[in-house]
């Protein structure tokens, strides 16, 4: 079944906000597209719509966090992180501040805008920052979890959503918790290891090389123990994901193993391009790679 | 605290730019320039009855927040703190020390009397602004306000106007900013650079409460500020004429003294004159 992260997350704020009265949602005009409709609705003093700004909903957020609320702050992936770095490497980060960040839209799930909506570069730029928890979650019904997670979690953290209906891969009893990675297939042969709209691909393609299947839905912090339990058994890891092959998953990945556990790894994503526009979602997939019987290929070639 | 008189303001506003000037010379770096134009603004704001804080309970929900958007000018802010009892007087030697709680600028993560982390232009008001209204929104009676000090040149960064937008926009009354207008920034004349002149003119447009103020008269400071706790449903800013490097004349609206160290020489003419 196809479910968009995006209608997930704006169900998940709409409950927190019954919960916990301290829950905020700004938005930089981008409200419905990110589904907070339902929030603004139930909760519209705790509803703030910036205007198209994004480095001041940034600065907002943080001095809302510091007086004891906890604001998501929400925009396109391409927008937020990428308009506003240096606002949530110093007002958020550097000061800790309990602002959580969704991203929408992510890589190819905006096909038919083409490069200036697509980010291909968002978890690279959230990464790199101390402080910074970056999740990117396998389907809708893990997205729900993590924003739950989040709200209990003290600090700023990242939430990488898509557009389009993504294929659900979890079911509502698996447990969720931040920085734990889950096998969500047993195999021998190699290890793959996908995060967010990949891991249904992953899974698919397991099926046909014995591959083991880790949804790494907590980028950072890392959950080590579990990467390095699978390829401690199966010597070979493919990681597959939305995003450029720099500075992403795959890369986070590849720092730990090279100093811990080297072994012949391929990081499967986005080369170094920008998207461009497409009428189906599926056709810049295709374009650049991201299929399952690329990952095939590339297991075969691991051997 | 009681307020000082106008005449322990000006022994007071001197001895901050002492130790400022003292701090960054042992620190071996520092901004001597907008530290010495934003002292009297400064001691106004922390010995003149302007800001209600308790520094034995830096947390009180009922504090005025102060926000030093300009971040680099903090050797007179934590002299200031350090007057105020804050902290010992000697912790203005360790200045940009490792590990020191006076970084190099302002870090609420070194140190628990610093509201927001700044250093990086054109945040402060963002912050700052978000304080007001999450103070407006959980207090609604709530009589504190929220205090930003900005420069002339930090006026440049975009965000800095998206956030007066956003502040107008939400009448945050409890919202005030100063801004040090010493007229320069660290590539020159800020008329030079961008010209931002009619400033006054550019926030009533936007909307603001507008006032102006002789950056080193006490008097003047001390009257404008006043009207902070006046209840208005827009946003106030001062704008106060100051001069870069007041108080020290070789470093009076000299570029040199934006960043520098300060040799030994530079030391003693400065401390002579601030006797």
């Amino acid at each position: 079944m196809l479910i968009s992260m995006r209608d997930a997350f704006g169900e998940a704020i709409a409950e927190l906000g019954k919960t916990n009265s301290k829950i905020l949602a700004l938005t930089a005009d981008l409200g419905s597209s990110i589904r907070l409709d339902k929030f603004a609705r139930e909760f519209p003093d705790r509803f703030f719509n910036v205007g198209v700004a994004e480095a001041n909903m940034i600065g907002l957020a943080a001095g809302m966090a510091l007086e004891g609320f906890i604001p998501f702050c929400t925009s396109f992936a391409v927008f937020l992180p990428g308009r506003c770095f240096d606002q949530i490497r110093v007002s958020l980060c550097q000061n800790k501040a309990n602002v959580k960040l969704v991203g929408s839209h992510y890589g190819f799930t905006n096909p038919g805008d083409g490069a200036s909506a697509q980010s291909v570069e968002d978890i690279a730029l959230m990464r790199v920052l101390p402080e910074m928890t970056v999740i990117c979650p396998a389907d809708a019904i893990e997205t729900k979890k993590a924003v739950l997670a989040m709200a209990h979690q003290n600090g700023p953290a990242y939430l990488r959503i898509s557009r389009t209906g993504t294929e659900t891969v979890t079911r509502e009893g698996d447990p969720f918790e931040i920085g734990k990675a889950r096998v969500l297939k047993l195999g021998k042969k190699i290890t793959l290891i996908a995060c967010g709209t990949m891991v249904g691909i992953a899974l698919r393609a397991a099926e046909k090389i014995n591959g083991e299947v880790i949804n790494l839905s907590t980028i950072k912090p890392l959950d080590k123990a579990t990467i390095l339990k699978s390829v401690k058994k199966t010597q070979r890891v493919i990681t597959i994901e939305e995003h450029s092959v720099y500075g992403g998953m795959g890369s986070a990945v590849t720092e730990m193993l090279s100093q811990e556990y080297p072994v012949p790894i391929k990081i499967m994503g986005i080369p170094d391009v920008f998207g461009q526009s497409a009428r189906e979602y599926q056709q810049l997939l295709d374009k650049y790679g991201l299929t399952e019987e690329n990952i095939i290929k590339e297991a075969a070639k691991l051997r | 605290m009681v307020p000082l008189t106008i005449s322990e303001l000006q022994n007071t506003a001197k001895a901050i730019r002492r130790d400022s000037i003292e701090a960054i010379y042992r620190a071996g770096s520092g901004h001597p320039g907008g530290s010495l134009s934003a002292t009297d603004i400064l001691v106004s704001l922390f010995f003149g009855g302007v800001l209600n804080l308790d520094r034995k309970d830096l947390k009180s929900e009922k504090r005025d927040r102060f926000v030093l958007s300009c971040g680099h000018v903090c050797p007179s802010y934590y002299a200031v703190l350090a007057h105020l009892g804050f902290f010992n007087e000697d912790l203005l030697n360790s200045l940009r020390d490792l590990g020191s709680s006076l970084q190099g600028h302002p870090s609420s993560v070194y140190s628990d009397f610093i509201e927001t982390s700044t250093g990086s232009l054109g945040q402060g008001l963002s912050v700052g602004a978000g304080m007001a209204l999450g103070i407006k929104f959980k207090m609604q009676s709530s009589k504190c306000k929220v205090v930003v000090l900005s420069s002339d040149g930090e006026q440049n960064e975009g965000s800095h106007w998206e956030a007066v937008m956003q502040a107008a926009f939400h009448k945050l009354g409890n919202l005030c900013l100063i801004i040090d207008k010493n007229g320069m920034q660290i590539g020159g004349e800020t008329k030079k650079v961008l010209d931002m002149d009619s400033l006054s003119d550019k926030y009533k447009t936007f909307d603001w409460e507008v006032y102006e103020a002789d950056g080193h008269d006490f008097r003047s400071l001390l009257s404008v500020f006043s009207r902070f706790n006046e209840e208005k449903d827009k946003p106030k800013v001062v704008i106060c004429k100051t001069v870069r490097g007041k108080g020290v004349s070789f470093m009076e609206n000299s570029l040199k003294y934006h960043s520098c160290s300060l040799s030994e020489e530079e030391y003693r003419k400065a401390m002579e004159e601030l006797c």
